[in-house]
């Protein structure tokens, strides 16, 4: 057999920042070989809003609703990591209640946001149905938000040292309800999605991330779990109450575009079962310590770390002890998902690169701050 | 529109002492014009009842304001309002290429209506070859789409164009074979023939090899036409649009009327190779006509907003490593079915 020695040129394709599946202004630059990838470049900084330095200029209290803006489709996770780094500046002991809701409205947005994935990495396959029946689940936890904050997804529930508000009535009850609502409609996913022949050809075996790699990488949340890593905030470094819940730590070891996938999928069913466990033991008192109006943490510095549905957010604060803070500087998980991109696609065709990069789940809010 | 009206007009034409040609060219217009009004109408029909359909699909309600409660007018008014879009050539393309691809492709899938059972009486031309005539126009298209991706001068679309190109090309053979299998059956190439050997209920699906004919037949059209699992031509999420992302106002309008005159076309031809066409009790044949287009016409939106897409190399080798083999066995099948002297 012969070769075939036809000359070929690769072709540089700029995916994005206009594309319907860069989930965001993203630009990939794709060096093509006909629809093979041979190389793929990420291009961030179109939603660049300098919300570190603007931090550097507002008062503890006004940064908390610009943290809503990095993570957007989870903004309770943002506030936690900012907060807790200054609650650790200050010493605050945050009251019982006000941990165990806290949880709640974590475990509710990662449901939410995974709910959003599931919607946009089908849509990113084409079964457009699906992205309706995910967003149509995910509308009674934004109705629960709406309740509680006043916001569907901008909430800014959380305050140094403890919420904003407490739980209004009828909100226990709508809870419960939602964690008998779902896993029925999980499972319907089951069977439309992820048992379908076609989603499964196109996901297993696609976008190898091994495990070495992810950790090289810094990745983190469901990304570095589809690779078969056990690391989980929530239980290597417990904060609020997830030392006293009971949760597995959902990991697959496939790798793959399927394993990122299942692992978020079973998480939701993880989630239900916390805010179950936190609803029960829910106790009574305050939501809120006795924290004085104007907040001027002493000089020193605070690290709050959180395990978001994308993976380890962090948020590192530095004080002068003025009433803003010296430095304020956040450790977004998706930035560093992200840079695993390339490693994924390489030698994948087109049509994969959309499904990799649906499958690890990016904010660009996040991503460049 | 058969022979009757047709022989009956020329009569009276020569008895005037007219030449013929003008009364062929009189007939053949008017007929186009019937074939082009009604694959318009039918156009906007599946684009409301596509709504409809993926509404329900996906618990939503679809258009329900324009022109009563069920949105009846909003296909209207969408093309109303492609219409009135600016007509953007972009500066980089290749003008009259540009120009012309849309047409290139809507003018095939006008013309395979020509060869259309509507019902016993109304055919416009009984073609001899009418089955090879039907391949062979409906085979054209994919060069328009060529022209539209290459003129675009855009990376997308070329991509989409080549796309296009190569999966109609694969599929086209096993197309090309599960008709090869009603021929056989039948005896006969003319599309009259076909149905006449299905008359009274002796549906070809109905009969034994030719189930697998219709199945190969099923899949390959709903990659003939771009639809999910096989819509990488347009592939929203991968190529934006594909090969029409350049193309705009009437020009994508074009496309899109062309693609879905297509989808009524592989779905009534559908009904016509294995369901009878117009074969039917009691209701007229025209309804039973509809009745069975329509009902692969809403299978096959089923099937778009129900499953994801494939990948364009997955396409590729389920055609050639399934579709293309179980074809030649149907059709070797068919063959030893008919040599026995079956049905």
């Amino acid at each position: 057999m012969t070769q075939a020695l036809t000359p070929t040129e690769t072709m540089v394709l700029n995916m994005g920042p206009q594309h319907p599946s860069t989930h965001g202004v993203l630009r990939l630059q794709l060096t093509l070989d006909g629809e093979v990838v041979i190389d793929c470049k990420p291009v961030i900084g179109y939603l660049h809003r300098g919300i570190e330095k603007i931090g550097e200029a507002r008062t503890y209290s006004q940064i908390l609703p610009y943290t809503d803006r990095l993570d957007y489709l989870s903004s309770a996770s943002n506030n936690l990591a900012y907060v807790q780094a200054v609650e650790r500046l200050m010493g605050v002991e945050v009251p019982e209640r006000a941990k165990y809701l806290r949880v709640i409205l974590l475990e509710l947005n990662r449901i939410a946001s995974h709910l959003m994935f599931v919607a946009t990495f089908a849509n990113d396959l084409a079964a457009t149905t699906v992205f309706l029946y995910a967003l149509r689940e995910r509308e009674p936890i934004m109705d629960i938000f709406e309740m509680w904050t006043g916001a569907r997804l901008t909430q800014s529930a959380m305050r140094v040292g403890g919420l904003g508000w407490d739980i209004p009535d009828g909100f226990v009850e709508k809870a419960r309800e939602y964690c008998t609502f779902l896993p029925p409609r999980l499972d319907e996913y089951d069977r439309l999605l992820s048992g379908n022949r076609i989603f499964r050809v196109r996901t297993e075996g696609i976008g190898i991330l091994p495990p070495e790699e992810a950790i090289d990488c810094g990745c983190s949340g469901p990304t570095l779990r589809g690779s078969g890593v056990q690391y989980d905030l929530r239980r290597d470094e417990p904060y609020e109450v997830y030392d006293q819940l009971d949760f597995d730590v959902i990991t697959a070891t496939t790798c793959d575009c399927m394993g990122r996938y299942t692992v978020r999928m079973e998480e939701m069913r993880q989630s239900l079962r916390i805010v179950e466990q936190c609803l029960d033991r829910l106790p009574e008192g305050e939501v809120i310590a006795k924290v004085p109006r104007a907040i001027r943490p002493p000089a020193g510095e605070a690290y709050g770390r959180v395990e978001s549905p994308r993976g380890d957010f962090g948020c590192w604060v530095v004080s002068d002890g003025g009433p803003q803070p010296a430095r304020v500087r956040f450790r977004t998980p998706s930035f560093y998902n992200l840079a695993a991109l390339p490693r994924m696609v390489r030698g994948w065709k087109i049509g994969d690169v959309v499904a990799i990069l649906g499958s690890i789940d990016i904010v660009l809010g996040e991503v460049d701050r | 529109m058969s022979a009757g009206p047709y022989l009956s007009l020329t009569a009276w034409w020569q008895a005037h002492g007219l030449p013929l040609w003008i009364a062929d060219a009189i007939w053949m217009v008017v007929m186009a014009a019937i074939i082009t009004v009604f694959v318009m109408t039918t156009v906007l029909v599946l684009v409301w009842l596509e709504r409809k359909i993926s509404g329900d699909i996906q618990s939503r309600v679809g258009p329900n304001r324009v022109g009563g409660r069920f949105g009846l007018l909003q296909t209207a008014a969408d093309a109303l309002k492609l219409l009135m879009k600016e007509d953007i050539i972009p500066t980089g393309a290749d003008k009259i290429v540009f120009i012309l691809a849309p047409f290139v492709v809507f003018v095939p899938t006008l013309l395979v209506f020509m060869v259309m059972p509507f019902s016993d009486k109304w055919i416009v031309k009984d073609l001899n070859l009418g089955v090879l005539f039907v391949v062979a126009v409906s085979a054209f298209p994919v060069v328009g789409l060529i022209m539209a991706g290459w003129s675009s001068n855009n990376k997308y679309a070329i991509m989409g164009a080549l796309r296009a190109a190569a999966q109609t090309l694969s599929y086209e053979i096993p197309l090309l074979m599960a008709m090869v299998c009603v021929v056989v059956a039948a005896g006969s190439l003319r599309i009259g023939d076909i149905v006449d050997a299905q008359r009274g209920g002796h549906w070809f699906i109905l009969r034994f090899p030719l189930q697998l004919a219709f199945l190969i037949y099923f899949i390959t059209a709903m990659a003939e036409v771009n639809r999910v699992p096989f819509d990488l031509p347009e592939a929203e999420s991968e190529l934006v649009a594909g090969y029409h992302a350049e193309y705009s106002g009437m020009r994508f309008a074009f496309f899109f009327l062309a693609e879905f005159a297509h989808l009524f076309f592989v779905s009534a031809f559908c009904a016509t190779l294995f369901l009878g066409a117009w074969d039917g009790p009691v209701l007229p044949p025209v309804a039973w006509f509809f009745i069975k287009s329509y009902a692969i016409v809403i299978a096959i939106m089923w099937v778009r907003w129900t499953l994801p897409r494939l990948r364009i190399d997955q396409v590729m080798s389920f055609a050639w490593k399934l579709l293309v083999p179980l074809g030649l066995a149907a059709v070797m099948l068919t063959a030893l079915v008919r040599m026995q002297g079956r049905w």
